[in-house]
C-alpha cells in the first residue's frame, strides 16, 4: 500500500513527488515514456522566477534527481485504469494507495488526416524548435492560429526558404506583436481561412491539399508541416470517475476532485494558465492536500 | 561502449559489422540527451550490436543520405542492410524488441 501514487512524471508529477518524499511519505510515481514531460522539448525556459535560463532537459533531469534521491519508487508503465477505492493498474500491475494524484499532462492535437501519422519525422512535426533545422532552405507550412503557431511561423523563417501560415479562420487567436513581425518578414505568406484536408508524398512529405471557404481545392508543394494547433489532455482514464469540462480537461477546483483522495495536477487539469510555473505549483498543491488526508504535517512548516 | 561516428566512417562501420544500430543525436536536443543514457545501459548489455552515435550538426552527407528530419532517429542495420528506423524518444524496452529482431 503506498501513501501516494502519481500518475505522470512531467513536472507537475515530480513536484507532487518531491513534497511528498520530503514528507517521508511511500510514494510511487508512474511513467508511460519519458520523464520531464513536454518540458524536454523547451531549448530554454526563460520564465521561471529565479533562474534566468535553463535548457529543459536540465530543468527536468535536475527534478527528476531530486525526487530519486529521496527514494520515490519510479516505474515506467501505462496506467491504464484507476478506481474511486484508489487502485492503479497497469497491464502488468495493481497498486492500492491511500491518495492519487493525477499528472497525465497534454498532447499534440492532430490534424487527423491520413498519413500524419506515417510522415511524422518524415516532413510533418509538431515540434518547429525540435525539428526546423532539418528544413534548411526548404518550403514549409505551419498550421494554426495561436501563439504556439506564430512563434513557430517566425522561428521557421531563419531556417526555410519560405513559410506558410495556414489558419482555418481569418483572425489569429495569437497576440498582435507577433503577427506584426511575421507581417515584416519577406519569405512568409499567410493563407487564411483555408483548411488542409489531404497529404501528398511516398516516402515523405511533398505536399498539401488545401481547401478554402468557397470549397475550392488546390495544392501546395512543401517538405514540412509544422503542426500547431493546440493540446488534448490526456485524461480518458478518468472519465467514468471524475468530471470532465467541455474541452475534456479534468475538472477541478484548487486541485480537488469530486473523489476524495484522487487530486488532479499540471496540464491535464481545467484551469486558465498552463505554464510550468502553474504545474510546480499545482503539484506542491496536491501533495500537500494528499499529505494532508493522511493526517499529517506538510514539509516546511 | 557507444562509439561516435562521423560522415567519413558511417558506412565501414555499418558494412564491418554484422549489427549496428546507430543513433542520430544533436547537443541542443532534449529528448536526444534523454534516450543516449538508454542507448549507453544497452551497448554494456549487448555485446553483440555495435551501437554508435553520429551528430547529425556535423555530418550533412548522413543527414541527406538517410533523410533525416527529425530527432532522435535511431538507424537499425544488419549484415550492412538498413532494416528498420525508429524516429523519437524510444523506452529501453521498445528499443529491446527492436534489436530482437536483428
Amino acid at each position: 500500500m503506498y501513501d501516494a501514487i502519481v500518475i505522470g512524471a512531467g513536472p507537475a508529477g515530480l513536484t507532487s513527488a518531491l513534497y511528498l518524499g520530503r514528507a517521508n511519505k511511500k510514494v510511487l510515481v508512474l511513467e508511460a515514456k519519458n520523464y520531464g514531460g513536454q518540458i524536454i522539448n523547451a531549448y530554454n525556459i526563460e520564465n521561471y522566477p529565479g533562474i534566468k535560463k535553463i535548457n529543459g532537459y536540465d530543468f527536468a533531469t535536475n527534478l527528476y534527481e531530486q525526487v530519486e534521491s529521496l527514494g520515490v519508487d519510479i516505474i515506467y508503465e501505462e496506467v491504464i485504469k484507476i478506481t474511486k477505492d484508489k487502485e492503479v493498474m497497469t497491464r502488468n500491475h495493481t497498486w492500492k494507495s491511500k491518495t492519487i494524484i493525477i499528472a497525465t499532462g497534454t498532447t499534440n492535437r492532430k490534424l487527423n488526416l491520413e498519413g500524419e501519422d506515417r510522415f511524422l519525422g518524415k516532413g510533418i512535426s509538431y515540434c518547429a524548435t525540435c525539428d526546423g533545422a532539418f528544413f534548411k532552405g526548404k518550403e514549409v507550412a505551419v498550421c494554426g492560429g495561436g501563439n504556439t503557431a506564430l512563434e513557430d511561423a517566425l522561428y521557421l523563417t531563419n531556417i526555410a526558404s519560405k513559410v506558410y501560415l495556414i489558419h482555418r479562420r481569418d483572425t489569429f487567436r495569437g497576440e498582435d506583436r507577433y503577427l506584426e513581425e511575421i507581417k515584416d518578414k519577406h519569405n512568409i505568406e499567410i493563407i487564411v481561412n483555408t483548411n488542409i484536408i489531404g497529404l501528398e508524398g511516398e516516402q515523405s512529405l511533398k505536399g498539401l491539399i488545401l481547401k478554402d471557404q468557397s470549397g475550392k481545392t488546390h495544392h501546395l508543394d512543401v517538405q514540412g508541416l509544422f503542426i500547431a494547433i493546440g493540446q488534448d489532455p490526456q485524461s480518458t482514464l478518468f472519465k467514468d470517475i471524475l468530471d470532465m469540462d467541455a474541452n475534456g480537461y479534468v475538472q477541478s477546483a484548487d486541485c480537488l476532485t469530486k473523489v476524495s483522495g484522487i487530486y488532479v495536477a499540471g496540464d491535464v487539469r481545467s484551469k486558465e494558465l498552463r505554464q510550468l510555473t502553474t504545474a510546480i505549483s499545482d503539484g506542491s498543491i496536491c501533495a500537500n492536500m494528499a499529505i494532508k488526508e493522511m493526517g499529517d504535517e506538510v514539509d516546511g512548516k | 561502449m557507444v562509439n561516435e561516428i562521423s560522415d567519413q566512417n558511417i558506412e565501414s562501420m555499418i558494412h564491418d559489422n554484422d549489427e549496428v544500430v546507430i543513433d542520430c543525436y544533436a547537443e541542443w536536443c532534449g529528448p536526444c540527451r534523454m534516450l543516449s543514457p538508454i542507448i549507453e545501459e544497452l551497448a554494456s548489455e549487448n555485446k553483440r550490436v555495435t551501437f554508435c552515435k553520429i551528430n547529425i550538426d556535423e555530418n550533412e552527407e548522413t543527414v541527406s543520405k538517410y533523410e533525416i528530419m527529425s530527432i532522435p532517429t535511431l538507424l537499425f542495420f544488419s549484415h550492412g542492410k538498413l532494416i528498420n528506423i525508429t524516429i523519437g524518444l524510444k523506452s529501453k524496452e521498445e528499443i529491446k524488441e527492436l534489436l530482437k529482431a536483428l
